[in-house]
């Protein structure tokens, strides 16, 4: 029993993880609107979601402000992080503490100081803020995760680059973009997440119309909406296909090179 | 390679409009009079008077401190021992839960904290307790994750040594594996408690109208009652309280470290 307890322990908590996880695609196929108690299958709840045009472009706009503040992010962030590389400390160090600032607020505070600013600057708030505000947070993530690369890159690579007859633009395109590659898919993941997943800062920056899905729940949960429990079994299953599929297949690669290595 | 210095220069001024100017505003705003424009700029302390004096206002304070300081206790307690036995599993296993641990991360915060909605609203617990629940489950698995990366990239050959030098496991753990842990500890606090202090959707959703927070305090001045001079001073507050407590634990942890010397 003794050897078995810390199995237990570690089963009660990924319980606890996955209750409410299964709990809402457990109720989204029930028949009525309790929460509490399964009167039956049904998949009403999935019509009715497909059906309510503001639950679907709250998903529409969840998707395309996470791509294009993704690209954006990423492209300012790249750029930002290579000057970074060759600034002298001082600079460094300013723009260093200004992206921890952003990092470390509390998501309200951030939240409520983007507010004021928009509003104070008569800048109409709805998609444009939205969007605006979530590549302001994404940036310093995606430095965060570029600048270790860059730390480790040979400065002697671009500078025979150069030396080879490369403009720098080439020089920053064939040489150090290729070399930097994985902190700048890292940086991309995780500013997509952070804005597919942002709730407090679009809150308080989105305009009357314009919701993501994570508004959009807050804002429909004073009357209790069993489509919210549809809407978010498609989140999960989504994700969880997402995340299967991006740990499988590099363990798949992997083996078929391991065989065609055999092979040879 | 010097030329490609100037590829800061868009980011430096971005960062000045889109980052420090609203923090600035903020501040602006604490300190001026209601309802007077940028122009006229009245100075006045009434805001943050007005959050000292009154008893209430202080009470949410306290709550919520109280409560981000319960929530961050629990994720050690709770977290600490699941990092351990992760780390003490085969690699192949040990990949596997911290994907099962991260996996919920990636569901909508919302999403998950309207589930808990369901699963407690007949259980018949008190709006403060559903709270708990909710802050946990949002908080621990940063928990886990933080304090699983320093056991997991811990030296073994330590354990090894204290071993031989005649400690048995338990002094092995105490003198060895505890302290090297505490820097996964602190920046687990970090990422708990800070969030856990400004939260506002958990008591909203899961406390009902009447568990307050701090959050919520900043959130009705600004949306509901258009308060925003007030609502800056409150959120001005919360931060410099929420910098004194990453003080204290910075502080904890250097000593920690002194201790070790």
């Amino acid at each position: 029993m003794r050897k078995h307890l810390p199995k237990i322990f570690l089963v009660l908590v990924f319980l606890f993880f996955y209750l409410p996880i299964i709990y809402v695609v457990f109720f989204s196929f029930n028949d009525s609107r309790s929460l509490t108690n399964f009167t039956g299958f049904s998949l009403q709840w999935y019509e009715k979601m497909f059906e309510n045009r503001t639950m679907m472009e709250s998903i529409y706009y969840t998707v395309v402000i996470a791509l294009i503040a993704t690209v954006v992010s990423v492209i300012i962030g790249t750029i930002t992080a290579i000057g970074l590389s060759k600034s002298r400390r001082l600079v460094k160090e300013f723009i260093g503490q200004m992206n921890n600032l952003s990092m470390l607020n509390p998501d309200i505070v951030t939240a409520i100081g983007l507010m004021i600013f928009f509003v104070t600057l008569n800048i109409e708030t709805g998609f444009m803020t939205l969007l605006l505000a979530h590549i302001i947070f994404c940036i310093p993530y995606v430095i965060l995760s570029i600048m270790p690369k860059l730390r480790q890159l040979d400065d002697n690579l671009a500078e025979a680059a150069l030396d080879l007859g490369c403009t720098p633009f080439q020089a920053l395109y064939k040489v150090i973009i290729p070399q930097i590659k994985p902190g700048i898919f890292a940086g991309a993941l995780t500013a997509f997440t952070m804005s597919f997943d942002d709730f407090v800062i679009s809150y308080f920056v989105t305009g009357p119309g314009i919701n993501n899905i994570s508004t959009y729940v807050y804002s429909s949960v004073k009357r209790i909406n069993p489509s919210v429990n549809a809407l978010s079994t498609i989140i999960v299953i989504g994700v969880t296909v997402v995340l299967i599929l991006a740990n499988v297949i590099p363990i798949i690669k992997e083996r078929r090179l391991s065989k065609r290595l055999k092979m040879q | 390679m010097r030329g490609f210095r100037r590829l800061i220069i868009p980011y430096l001024i971005w960062g000045v409009i889109f980052i420090l100017i609203p923090m600035l505003m903020i501040v602006f705003y604490a300190f001026v009079e209601k309802g007077n424009s940028v122009l006229t700029m009245r100075f006045t302390l009434d805001n943050f008077l007005r959050f000292f004096e009154d008893s209430i206002f202080i009470e949410v304070l306290l709550r919520s401190l109280k409560i981000a300081f319960i929530t961050t206790i629990i994720c050690i307690l709770i977290g600490y021992p699941t990092a351990y036995i992760i780390a003490k599993l085969k690699p192949a296993s040990q990949n596997i839960c911290v994907l099962l641990i991260t996996l919920p991360m990636w569901i909508n915060m919302l999403v998950r904290t309207y589930a808990w909605r369901g699963i407690l609203l007949e259980s018949g617990l008190s709006p403060e307790m559903k709270v708990y629940i909710g802050m946990v489950y949002n908080f621990l698995p940063f928990m886990v994750v933080q304090i699983y990366t320093t056991l997991s990239k811990m030296n073994k050959d330590y354990l090894i040594a204290a071993t031989d030098l005649g400690c048995n496991s338990r002094q092995a753990f105490m003198k060895v594996t505890l302290p090297l842990s505490i820097p996964g500890i602190i920046s687990g606090i970090t990422l708990v408690f800070l969030p856990a202090v400004s939260s506002f959707f958990i008591p909203k959703l899961l406390g009902g109208g009447s568990f307050v927070l701090i959050g919520n305090l900043i959130e009705t001045y600004f949306l509901t009652a258009g308060d925003w001079n007030f609502g800056a001073a409150i959120s001005l507050i919360m931060t410099i309280v929420i910098l004194i407590s990453m003080f204290i634990t910075k502080r904890f942890d250097h000593e920690k470290e002194v201790d070790n010397a």
